[in-house]
């Protein structure tokens, strides 16, 4: 109840928070008129104190004492409830040690804190200290979900349509007495479609499976629950199927579950297969340099894995470089990572490759070597450990469909990544005049320069485009999974499986291959297992690769085998 | 196969003789040399010897690669595999050598199975108490496994880099497999804390000295078999087969017969040095089959010089001496020093450290040939058939 | 002629060197084998560079027996054979007299015959399955009864009613699994509320995992998962958590496998609240805790670097064998092993641990939550020492083996009920 003014938090405790009706409106009127008289003066004050001996019983180290803090803090209605509750939740309170005084923390200067009293807001007690004089105030995990129960019954008067959700899903399946009643007069008030609902939802939860209710009563909750996809909705309609004596409400009760069953299962079919195109977004991500290095241009690139761990570590220097703006990091590192992978491409290409060509198995020995340098250059450059690049908050979070199917946003990401790389390598190559160089040089190297393209120079930028892109799937792992130094390694057989399965040299037997190999073993899984889904797979290429030799997309004509 | 009466001279040529006396002297001084008094100046430890049994077994292995790599073209990724499925056999013998004397003291079931509460052995070990069995199983799963996927894949002529890239999908499902505990070969632990082999004991260094000059009487039989084979008519198809395998076919070879023995030839070589190499280390578990393994087996021979066998031996020695010098010597930085090898060997010794060496070789003039993909549009047109 | 000469040169070199040991009689040498590349490169290199530190300060107190100490440092580069070729070189050449070193239980089984034919001593200081107990060894990492059990037991008083025990298919995690099945089912927990998962290592797609995960913690009891993920897998697998919304107050996950360092890794904002289960955290209040990472962070130079479990139980080890070498008056392994029993040092918590006669050692048992620094905070913690068991009670084919290397029973797998000590190599 943090609407503004005076009489809303006073008003609220004895009676919960009451509609537009003008008999509520009188009566609470009343209710305030009589506090103001009589009670303010004693409860008014007892409330101050519970608010204030539950701030002291936060500063104890015993999680129950803690928790009474809370609990004390939570029914106090103080107006700054809600600020304590948040401040507690999102681990921000903190205990000077020397002075017992509970304090937050404003900023940092060099390695030191400043730190402020709680609830001065003028900033006169600001002090700086080092970091071991504070204590953080200590909560758990049974503290924090009552501490978001205690705030979600808060938040549902707030003005935010979305906040006044999360309050009833939060609070969902978890009603007390008190919380029901709030709930169904939130009901008649409530205007958001959505959240009614969601109240709905939550109180027919409740009356399926009490005691309280009457079969009427009860016929309209199983009604009200066949149609949510609430989980809770779910748990109590089975819950109710098992208990039930009443026949009628029996059958009525299962015919919701295997209504809403099937919709899960629908629900469970776009999920995996949504999981399989990010799957396959990845290996096309990774693999897609390769199909240039390799596809394109021959060369058994071993090092292939290395430069996209070279694109992940990039991310992770740019992060560093500005540690404020994640968001803009992560765009930024898009370019960077393309430079820098590209820049190593070339470099390996002019050091090493050009004088190999002919002797294309040799690249496979010398790409090995330099692959081990690489790893070993990450080591001794950044530390053998794992190196922590940040989500941004744009990339975080899920989009929901409905209660049981729900996208995370970065893979999403990661799929139009992945589709837009595709697109501009796809364009690159057929419509600039590099591309159809690159093309030239691959179908037929003498021809080619007998007609004036510099192949050299043409050798030299393939590998580098390839070698970019594989920095930029580097980018894209960054968000997804470790940087270390033994990133490359987990991609490198995966990238030749796809690029082999697709068809050597074919850029979109790259795309289907990649995306077909991530949604069949996403498929697998739920029956066969994490490990049994890639063997089937593998055993699928090589059988595959039986019936059609080539792959997926063989090339045609006397480029074919070059 | 058909060995053509003045072919021995081929056999036996000088370079083999060489490398025989080498291999002789090696196999007999060492133990002896081991055998001294550890006071004597020439002693040569334990350590030592078991360290050049290692080597000894993993340069049959490059030997077997060679021989399908170097002589028919064949580049396989996948070749460890073989190596881990010899071993796998050996290290079951071992296991079921050990009897009740694991630490549960069960009279049937290894360790790894009483605490993962398995109730009876799995039908696939039954029989591995028994030598021979195990013998026949070290030479007879690795080769039948090759005879298997060759047949698929040369019966579909699949050749190249494809050809390489579903040898290496082979080894790492294979890794993948001998991972799963539920497989029932001690899952990412494997197969370890033998005790002893027909009846003697592990541990003592007679045994050691034993096993080591086995290794190298298999490195020695295992490179005569090589030359008998390519110095024979089909060796030099499988050459053919090599450097135009379409225009070998049309003269009417019969070139998926020739790949598949010298393939499954192969794969037996690399089981039976895998079965050697484990009771020496020690230990068989599933990352022998890591396709890293497989290229890393590739780049010795390639180090050593492709198609002459013994370049592989000295690829395969060198190599390892190298990592095990440089993981003690530098342990932080041994990947740099590797790796520039590995560059440098490339870039200027293109056919191997013994290509310095081998003027008078004739038969390897084109050992740098590009096969995995030489220009044969008459075998390409043939798949689209 | 030439190849001749190359191949003789080679054995000459080989036997050259593995011959000519640099001895430096003035110095006790302690073997350090550490991967120092390759897959298990992450987690070892720390524990490498915490031995140099622990020498180096004995060093400058004074050595010990009078001589200084020499730290031999080799890279077994996370290839299980290159671990026993590397152990014995370390014994047999370069002639240490301790070694402190493993990560992975592959590398200790694969090093353990050869600490037990070449009588030397090996400190293994990660958490392990246990079901082991050997002559030459000295765990100093945590048993399941020292880490997963306790940490069940807490979740079960916060009430967890369900259960997902996810874990790498390997040894480690099917074997606490197994005793964690076990104990739940004992507990009354019924199968149906019991989910257990296996990924291969370094497996790095947790999407359909996870949403299973999900959609078993929605059935209305309060669910947790019990991670025995091992290392790499463990970034994504957060990453996923965090992206598809699982809170720990809803689903806290406690891990046996990520520590400190591991987080260091990971942006942990979203994984505030979910558990590990430790001996040690970095965030102990104790004095010599204190200085411990202080001096950890004079010797890395680098003021973020985080200190972890592992590092706590080299440093109990090392101070255990300097205590039992102090006793003995000698470094022969033979004498050392059997003076470490029975040797008490302090550990970074507060208290003492003590080497007990199956060769474990005792240590408090800690629960902390991950918080948005990368720390854990303590919330609960035995009330004292937790003895480390070496064959558990849960597990039908250990629960009548015992462990006691002491002098009449001498033995590491002794049957109470058959009376019959088997398997021994020495």
């Amino acid at each position: 109840m943090c609407t503004p003014g005076l009489m809303a938090p006073k008003g609220a405790i004895l009676f919960p928070f009451s509609g537009s009706g003008g008999l509520q409106m009188l009566l609470r009127v009343l209710w305030v008129s009589l506090l103001l008289l009589s009670a303010v003066a004693t409860t008014g004050f007892a409330r101050a104190d519970s608010f204030e001996q539950g701030l002291e019983q936060l500063k104890s180290k015993d999680f129950s004492h803690i928790e009474q803090g809370i609990a004390a803090i939570a029914s106090s209605q103080h107006a700054n409830t809600e600020l304590v509750l948040n401040l507690l939740l999102n681990g921000e309170l903190y205990r000077l040690k020397k002075t017992d005084e509970l304090v937050v923390v404003q900023g940092k200067q060099d390695k030191k804190l400043i730190i402020v009293n709680l609830f001065d807001d003028s900033g006169e007690s600001a002090q700086t200290v080092s970091k071991r004089k504070i204590k953080k105030v200590r909560i758990n995990n049974s503290i924090r979900a009552s501490l978001k129960a205690a705030l979600a019954s808060l938040k549902l008067s707030s003005p935010d349509v979305e906040q006044r959700q999360q309050a009833v899903s939060q609070l969902m399946g978890k009603l007390t007495p008190e919380l029901y009643q709030t709930l169904s007069q939130r009901l008649d008030i409530e205007r958001d479609n959505s959240v009614q609902e969601l109240i709905e939802v939550a109180l027919a939860v409740t009356d399926l499976n009490s005691t309280d209710s009457d079969s009427a009563e009860q016929q309209t909750a199983v009604a009200t629950l066949s149609d949510s996809l609430q989980p809770a909705a779910r748990n109590a309609l089975a819950q109710f199927v098992e208990t039930t004596d009443d026949a009628i409400l029996k059958s009525q009760a299962s015919k919701g579950l295997r209504s809403i069953d099937e919709k899960r299962k629908w629900a469970g079919h776009a999920e995996t297969l949504f999981f399989g195109l990010s799957l396959g977004s990845v290996l096309v991500l990774a693999a897609i340099g390769l199909a240039i290095t390799f596809g394109v241009m021959g060369v058994i690139n071993m090092a292939h894995g290395e430069l996209i761990m070279l694109g992940a570590y990039t991310t992770y220097v740019v992060q560093l470089l500005m540690p404020d703006n994640i968001a803009l990091s992560i765009l930024v590192s898009i370019p960077a990572a393309f430079l820098v992978s590209a820049f190593v491409g070339i470099l390996i290409e002019r050091g090493v490759i050009r004088f190999l060509y002919g002797r294309p198995l040799e690249t496979l020995l010398a790409t090995f070597g330099i692959s081990l340098i690489l790893q070993q250059a990450v080591r001794s450059i950044f530390s053998p450990l794992n190196r922590s690049v940040a989500t941004p908050e744009f990339m975080s979070g899920v989009i929901e469909i409905n209660p049981v199917l729900s996208l995370t946003l970065n893979r999403l990401y990661i799929i139009a990544f992945c589709l837009i790389v595709f697109a501009l390598l796809f364009m690159l190559l057929r419509y600039t005049r590099l591309g159809i160089e690159v093309r030239a040089v691959a179908q037929n190297r003498a021809m080619a320069r007998a007609m004036g393209v510099r192949s050299e120079w043409v050798d030299a930028m393939t590998f580098g485009l390839g070698s970019g892109i594989a920095g930029v799937a580097g980018v894209a792992l960054s968000q997804l999974t470790n940087v270390g130094p033994n990133l490359g390694q987990a991609y490198i057989i995966d990238s030749f499986m796809v690029v082999v399965f697709g068809g050597v040299g074919n850029l979109w037997g790259t795309l289907v291959a990649g995306l077909s190999l991530g949604v069949a073993n996403k498929i697998m899984e739920p029956w066969a297992g994490a490990v049994l889904a890639k063997i089937l797979v593998l055993v699928f290429i090589i059988l595959f690769i039986q019936k059609r030799p080539r792959g997926l997309f063989p090339q045609k004509g006397r480029s074919a085998e070059g | 196969m058909t060995t053509h009466p003045q072919m021995y001279e081929g056999i036996f040529n000088k370079s083999t003789i060489r490398f025989l006396a080498v291999l002789i002297v090696v196999a007999l001084a060492v133990p002896l040399l081991n055998a001294l008094d550890s006071s004597n100046p020439l002693h040569v430890t334990t350590y030592t010897m078991t360290l050049m049994g290692k080597y000894l077994c993993y340069a049959l292995l490059a030997v077997a690669v060679d021989l399908v790599w170097g002589y028919l073209g064949i580049l396989s990724l996948g070749h460890a595999a073989f190596f881990a499925l010899g071993g796998y056999a050996m290290g079951m013998y071992l296991m079921r050598q050990i009897g009740d004397r694991g630490v549960y003291g069960d009279p049937l079931l290894p360790d790894f199975m009483v605490f993962l509460n398995w109730q009876e052995l799995p039908w696939f070990w039954h029989g591995f108490d028994q030598f021979w069995f195990a013998a026949l199983m070290i030479v007879l799963v690795p080769g039948l496994l090759a005879f298997v996927f060759g047949w698929l894949a040369f019966r579909s002529r699949v050749t190249g880099v494809y050809l390489s890239i579903i040898t290496q999908a082979l080894t790492y499902a294979l890794l993948l497999a001998f991972f799963r505990n539920e497989m029932g070969f001690g899952g990412n632990n494997g197969l370890t804390d033998f005790k002893d082999i027909l009846g003697f004991d592990l541990q003592s260094d007679a045994t050691r000295m034993a096993l080591y000059v086995a290794s190298a009487v298999a490195l020695g039989l295992g490179y005569i078999a090589c030359r008998m084979i390519v110095t024979s008519r089909l060796g030099r198809v499988a050459v053919a087969i090599r450097d135009a395998e379409a225009r070998t076919r049309f003269i009417g070879y019969k070139v998926e017969n020739v790949k598949l023995f010298i393939f499954v030839v192969s794969a037996v070589l690399a089981g039976v040095a895998g079965a050697l190499y484990v009771p020496q280390v020690g230990i068989i578990n599933p990352s022998e089959f890591s396709p890293l393994n497989s290229i890393e087996l590739v780049v010795w021979v390639a180090l050593g010089g492709r198609a002459t066998l013994y370049g592989a031996v000295v690829g395969a020695v060198a190599v390892n001496y190298a990592k095990t010098y440089l993981t003690a010597a530098m342990p932080e930085i041994w990947l740099f020093s590797l790796g520039a090898m590995f560059v440098l060997v490339t870039l200027f010794l293109p056919k191997g450290v013994m290509g310095i060496l081998q003027r008078e070789r004739p038969d390897n003039d084109d050992s740098d040939g590009n096969n995995l993909d030489n220009g044969n549009d008459l075998d390409n047109s043939g798949v689209k058939a | 002629m030439n190849l001749k000469k190359l191949m003789l040169a080679a054995a000459i070199a080989g036997s050259m060197s593995a011959g000519s040991v640099m001895a430096d009689e003035d110095t006790i040498k302690v073997g350090v084998l550490h991967s120092l590349s390759g897959t298990m490169a992450i987690s070892e290199t720390t524990l490498k560079d915490t031995m140099l530190m622990l020498i180096d300060e004995q060093n400058k107190k004074g050595g010990l027996l009078g001589k200084k100490l020499e730290a031999v440092v080799v890279d077994p580069a996370s290839n299980w054979p290159l671990f026993a070729e590397k152990a014995r070189e370390l014994i047999e050449k370069k002639d240490v007299d301790a070694v402190f070193g493993c990560w992975t239980s592959v590398s200790r089984k694969s090093v353990l015959p050869v600490f037990e034919e070449l009588d030397s001593l090996l400190f293994y200081p990660v958490q392990y399955e246990g079901e082991e107990s050997s002559k030459n060894v000295f765990y100093t990492g945590a048993a399941p009864n020292q880490q997963a059990i306790p940490a069940v037991d807490y979740l079960m008083d916060q009430g967890v009613k369900r259960w997902v025990l996810a874990g790498t298919d390997y040894v480690y995690p099917r074997t606490t699994n197994k005793i964690l099945e076990a104990y739940l089912k004992a507990k009354g927990v019924p199968e149906s509320d019991i989910m257990i998962n296996y990924t291969p290592f370094g497996h790095s797609d947790w999407q359909s995992i996870v949403s299973d995960i999900k959609k078993f913690g929605s059935k209305g009891k309060k669910t947790a998962v019990v991670s025995t993920i091992n290392g790499d897998a463990n970034v994504p697998f957060y990453k996923e958590l965090g992206n598809q919304g699982i809170s720990a107050d809803e689903i806290p996950v406690v891990a046996f496998s990520v520590g400190e360092e591991e987080l260091s890794g990971i942006d942990t904002k979203p994984l505030v609240g979910h558990l590990a289960a430790w001996n040690y955290f970095m965030s102990v209040e104790s004095d010599v805790n204190d200085e411990f990472i202080e001096a950890w962070h004079a010797f890395i130079k680098d003021e973020d670097r985080v200190t972890n479990d592992p590092m706590e139980a080299h440093y109990i080890g090392f101070n255990m064998w300097v205590e039992a070498v102090k006793k003995a008056g000698t470094t022969d392994p033979s004498v050392v092993g059997d003076a470490l029993i029975g040797v008490a040092v302090p550990n970074l918590t507060g208290g003492y641990s003590a080497m007990m006669p199956n060769h474990h050692i005792t240590k408090p048992v800690l629960i902390g939550e991950i918080q948005d620094d990368g720390q854990f905070e303590t919330v609960w913690k035995t009330s004292g020492l937790v003895p480390g068991d070496a064959w558990s009670d849960f597990l039908p084919g250990s629960k009548d083996l015992i462990s006691d290397w002491r002098a009449p029973l001498s033995c590491g797998n002794y049957n109470v009920k058959t009376s019959k000590c088997s398997g021994q190599n020495y």
